[in-house]
């Protein structure tokens, strides 16, 4: 990895390196203990999938899945990662092939500004994979830390039975 | 490249190692780090060096056995939400645990931070500049509480779920720190002031949270601004028994309305009566004398004061007639058998 560019002296000079898996690939970040895993991914790596939305854990815009389980990344220190599973949405697609998700939510209108998507897509993703034919309550629940200012969310729900639909 | 203030972070792998990190200076204990990451976010603390007690053994695991519940501070929501028996066993903690924020909050988030949670207010949980713009308050900074100017003392109010549902149980906290190991009921953990709410010495942590065995029928309910996700603007449980001459036990505690969680005092007045109409009234009253909401939310005081009793009313009321429902359950089984 790059050593971050903006880092004041003092952080680079704590940075220690950790080992973890990033979208399936072995990583090796070069990051100082404060630093979150959001700054980490959008600024250290350049990974904006990921978005900042209220950076305080009220929006769910940041999620990413952590040894498969949603977690938000403005929380989440990008040491913490260390021996663990990281995936963003940028390791959804497969060599340039939407994933089932990313598809229905395109075809479904499931994202309008689009702001919200990575997030709630994470938290789907998350959800299909533990329970693939969710009904609708467990959808609202897996997706209730999620906002989504444009759609009204009726459209994201739809998205999300979709994928479950068409993988059964 | 980061938003946060510079820290070290230790990870110890036992709760001696640590008792000796937590002897340096300017140290703050951190588990899932859903409260604390976002305050230091908004400038609230600046600590050279965070303790994540997560990697520590004597912090881990859910035993549920003869002995009662055992659980460890660096439990995570999920999987406390996800046990079986717990749900089964002591379904108020299960409900506590799976209304606290979002599926990410609970992944992340733990029992001890639960427990430890910073008390929350509308003029304290704001950016440092928004902080700064309002000339800052009593609890962090600053020297005039914007909520009851005239006083000298903080009222953010306590606002994790978990424990009004421990507290009903009778739970104890397993302490460690400098001065060794000690053992307490978890109210005593607290007490109401909404800068210093909680009674641990620098460098104490919470090691686990021990629960006795056979519990009574117990449920928890919370009233919150934003149905999918929010802090309790006033959470209840309740633990009640019912026999043959009435409620012969009764328990009551709440969180979200004071800058403590605390057990309702004076139930022992509602028992030997009927779940009834005016048994709740009283019930209700003995709620809103106790709790002291003041305007630390977006919500008026005095609707948390009410949600508080009409969530406590409902509960028992739900309590006693599922205990009415098994006993007759119970008498048709013995029928059927003879
Ligand atoms: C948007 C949002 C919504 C939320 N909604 C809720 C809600 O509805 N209900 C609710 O209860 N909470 C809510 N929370 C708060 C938080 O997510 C949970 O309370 C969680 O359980 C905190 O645990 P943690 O491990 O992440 O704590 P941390 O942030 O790691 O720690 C919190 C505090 O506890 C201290 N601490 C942690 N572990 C210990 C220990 N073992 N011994 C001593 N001190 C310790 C830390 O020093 C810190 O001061 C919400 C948070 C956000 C951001
Ligand atoms: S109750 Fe008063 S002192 Fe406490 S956080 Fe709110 S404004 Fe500050
Ligand atoms: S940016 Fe992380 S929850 Fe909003
Ligand atoms: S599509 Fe705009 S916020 Fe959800």
């Amino acid at each position: 990895m790059q050593p971050d560019r903006h880092a004041p002296p003092s952080s680079l000079s704590r940075a220690r390196t950790r080992a973890f898996r990033l979208n399936g690939r072995a990583h090796a970040a070069l990051v100082a203990d404060h630093v979150l895993l959001l700054d980490y991914l959008r600024e250290g790596l350049g990974l904006t999938g990921t978005k900042r939305g209220c950076d305080g854990g009220e929006c769910g815009a940041c999620t990413v899945l952590i040894d498969g389980r949603p977690r938000l990344a403005c929380l989440t220190r990008a040491g913490e990662c260390a021996g663990h599973q990281v995936e963003t949405i940028e390791g959804l697609a497969d060599g340039g092939r939407m994933s089932p998700l990313q598809r229905a939510f395109h075809e479904r209108l499931g994202t309008q500004c689009g702001y919200c998507t990575p997030g709630m897509i994470m938290a789907a993703e998350g959800l299909l994979r533990r329970n693939p034919d969710p009904d609708e309550a467990a959808i609202r629940a897996a997706l209730a830390g999620n906002i989504c200012r444009c759609t009204g969310y009726v459209k994201i729900i739809e998205a999300v039975q979709s994928a479950a639909g068409s993988a059964r | 490249m980061s938003v946060l203030p510079e820290f070290r972070v230790l990870a110890p792998r036992s709760v001696a190692a640590a008792i000796a990190a937590g002897r340096q200076r300017a140290t703050r204990f951190v588990a899932g780090g859903t409260d604390l990451m976002a305050n230091l976010r908004h400038g609230i603390g600046a600590p050279a060096t965070l303790i994540d007690l997560r990697g520590i053994r004597a912090l881990r695991g859910i035993v549920v056995g003869p002995r009662g519940l055992s659980l460890g501070a660096a439990v995570t929501l999920a999987e406390l939400a996800g046990h079986a028996r717990v749900a089964k066993d002591y379904p108020a903690l299960a409900q506590a645990a799976a209304a606290v924020g979002g599926p990410a909050h609970r992944e992340a988030g733990t029992v001890g931070g639960n427990l430890c949670l910073d008390t929350r207010c509308v003029f304290y949980n704001r950016g440092d500049w928004w902080r700064e713009a309002n000339g800052h308050c009593l609890k962090y900074q600053g020297d005039t509480c914007h909520v009851a100017p005239t006083g000298r003392r903080c009222h953010a109010a306590f606002s994790g779920d978990l424990a009004p549902a421990l507290l009903v149980h009778g739970a104890e906290v397993e302490i460690a720190g400098p001065d060794g190991q000690r053992r307490m009921p978890l109210g005593e953990l607290y007490a109401e002031d909404g800068a210093a709410h909680l009674r641990l010495a620098t460098g104490e942590f919470l090691v686990r949270v021990l629960l006795p065995p056979a519990p009574w029928p117990a449920a928890y309910a919370k009233a919150r601004a934003r149905g999918a996700i929010d802090f309790p603007l006033a959470g209840v449980a309740v633990a009640l028994r019912v026999g043959a001459h009435g409620v012969a036990g009764l328990r009551v505690a709440l969180t979200g309305t004071n800058a403590r969680p605390f057990l309702l005092a004076g139930t022992e007045a509602l028992l030997g009566a009927r779940v009834d109409a005016g048994w709740c009234a009283e019930l209700g009253k003995l709620v809103q004398k106790q709790v002291s909401p003041m305007r630390t939310t977006l919500l008026a005081a005095q609707y948390r004061r009410r949600a508080a009793s009409a969530l406590v009313e409902r509960l028992a009321v739900t309590l006693a007639d599922a205990t009415a429902a098994s006993a007759r359950d119970g008498h048709e089984m013995v029928r059927q058998a003879k």
